[in-house]
């Protein structure tokens, strides 16, 4: 069904987002992904990460040496661009806008989190729509389930890492619990699916 | 949830009957705010919070409250305190007289903080510290110098990585779960109400502070505030941002040079 899914929604829209959230143990799946995924990516990456607050983010540099895709960090009206990996930045949530830029929001921790995988979830679920894949990774948190159902609930795909697979099963087993959860994949079939994704959008 | 033409329609609303502007802010985070705003006080539907906003000048305060972020901490990014401790303040150090604004000074914590560093360089006393909000609450807040005791030690922490090597707590006296930092600390602040969106410019300054604010603001709106910002900084002065900020857009990034990496710049044109 949930391949059905993909097909019909790509008859129409393209995919304009993939948004990936992870806590605790996602860097182990993170990782791999970015290495193998293979330039032109024709939607937007978008990765949110639980992590502390330390200036000039190794992440960003770790992220970017593992893919040949280019990794921004974002500031605050970047323009959201197809090919382009977006990482959240330490002690902000990410949100889009309308008009295809990114803005930053420094309220209130959601979930103890800045940022918060539900935020922007939510904020890419209203501006894309049926437009935006949802992907949950390993974590010790229930972030990122409110946001899986808001991405359903416009339409999206929602993926959660398996949770046999995840160093932190918590995170995607919640979201896989209340979150009506298209698709449960490991690593591979995650990787499997995020090329499929980037083919139908390039057969349009 | 909030449809987009209901969030216009309430911004209208707050603008026509309270002045409040409220258009020009960055719409995915004001629309979350709403939301939030919306379940916390159940209204059961968008007709019945928008009358309430519409004719309860008290439930407005609230909602202007609500909206407006008011996160804010000492110490924040200890490296630009560093910054400003070993490359801004010397270069002020000559001048007969600093005049500092903090633009959207929210509860005050930064403005403490300066003060901090300005009396350990010696310049307190000669310095002038504006401190400006829209929101009356905050500033009245701000003005009393008192903060909750429970975030101190991370401040202290930020404070020591900004190299700062005192005793943290001599600056303030803890009671009951709040401190009160020290009378002379706040002796050279000045508070006012401000709104950036509407009022122009009040004085010449030698540095503004405008961290994590305009990311609130759309390019529009930004590019106003950084105007005002221009129109009030004197000659070789310093304008600092927030950590994702940036001039990078704006026009009058012509006339500024960064201090790398920090999002501080300096006017040279």
């Amino acid at each position: 069904m949930a391949e059905n899914r993909l097909m019909q929604s790509t008859a129409n829209t393209p995919y304009k987002a993939v948004v990936i959230g992870g806590s605790t143990g996602s860097l182990d799946v993170l990782l791999p992904v970015l290495s193998v995924l293979k330039p032109p990516l024709t939607f937007s990456l978008v990765v949110v990460v639980h992590r502390k607050n330390t200036p000039n983010s190794p992440l960003a540099t770790l992220l970017s040496v593992k893919t040949t895709l280019p990794v921004r960090e974002v500031d605050d009206k970047d323009v959201m661009k197809p090919g382009c990996v977006y990482l959240a930045p330490a002690d902000y949530h990410l949100l889009v806008e309308h008009d295809g830029t990114f803005s930053l929001d420094d309220s209130e921790k959601i979930n103890f989190s800045r940022p918060a995988i539900d935020v922007t979830f939510e904020s890419a679920a209203d501006v894309y729509g049926a437009g935006v894949v949802g992907i949950l990774l390993s974590g010790a948190n229930a972030d990122g389930t409110r946001g899986l159902k808001a991405i359903k609930q416009a339409g999206g795909i929602t993926v959660a890492q398996q949770p046999a697979t995840a160093q932190v099963a918590y995170m995607p087993q919640q979201a896989i619990d209340n979150a009506a959860v298209d698709r449960v994949l490991d690593v591979p079939e995650l990787i499997q699916f995020i090329n499929q994704l980037n083919e139908a959008n390039q057969a349009l | 949830m909030i449809e987009e033409e209901q969030v216009t329609l309430l911004l209208n609303d707050i603008l026509e009957l309270y002045g409040y502007d409220f258009t020009h802010y960055s719409r995915a985070s004001l629309k979350r705010r709403i939301n939030r705003l919306w379940a916390a006080d159940r209204f059961p539907s968008f007709a019945e919070l928008r009358y309430r906003v519409r004719s309860d000048a008290g439930y407005l305060k609230r909602f202007v409250e609500e909206l407006t972020v008011n996160v804010t901490e000492m110490f924040r990014d200890p490296s630009f305190y560093k910054c400003l401790r070993t490359e801004v303040l010397p270069t002020l150090a000559a001048k007969p007289f600093i005049r500092i604004w903090h633009a959207g000074c929210s509860t005050g914590e930064e403005v403490f903080s300066m003060a901090i560093l300005l009396q350990e360089a010696g310049l307190l006393h000669k310095s002038l510290l504006y401190a400006t909000d829209l929101n009356p609450d905050v500033l009245e807040s701000a003005r009393k110098g008192i903060f909750a005791l429970a975030p101190m030690p991370q401040y202290s922490e930020n404070y020591q990585l900004s190299g700062g090597n005192r005793d943290f707590s001599l600056y303030y006296t803890a009671n009951y779960g709040y401190v009160k930092f020290n009378d002379e600390l706040a002796a050279k602040m000045v508070f006012s109400t401000h709104n950036l969106v509407s009022d122009h410019s009040f004085n010449e300054f030698d540095l503004i502070l405008c961290r994590n604010v305009l990311i609130y603001f759309d390019k529009e709106l930004q590019e106003r505030v950084l105007r005002l910002f221009d129109e009030s900084l004197g000659p070789l002065s310093y304008l600092a941002l927030g950590s994702r900020e940036t001039l990078k857009l704006s026009a009058i990034r012509l006339n500024y040079r960064q201090i790398t990496p920090e999002k501080i710049w300096r006017k040279i044109g």
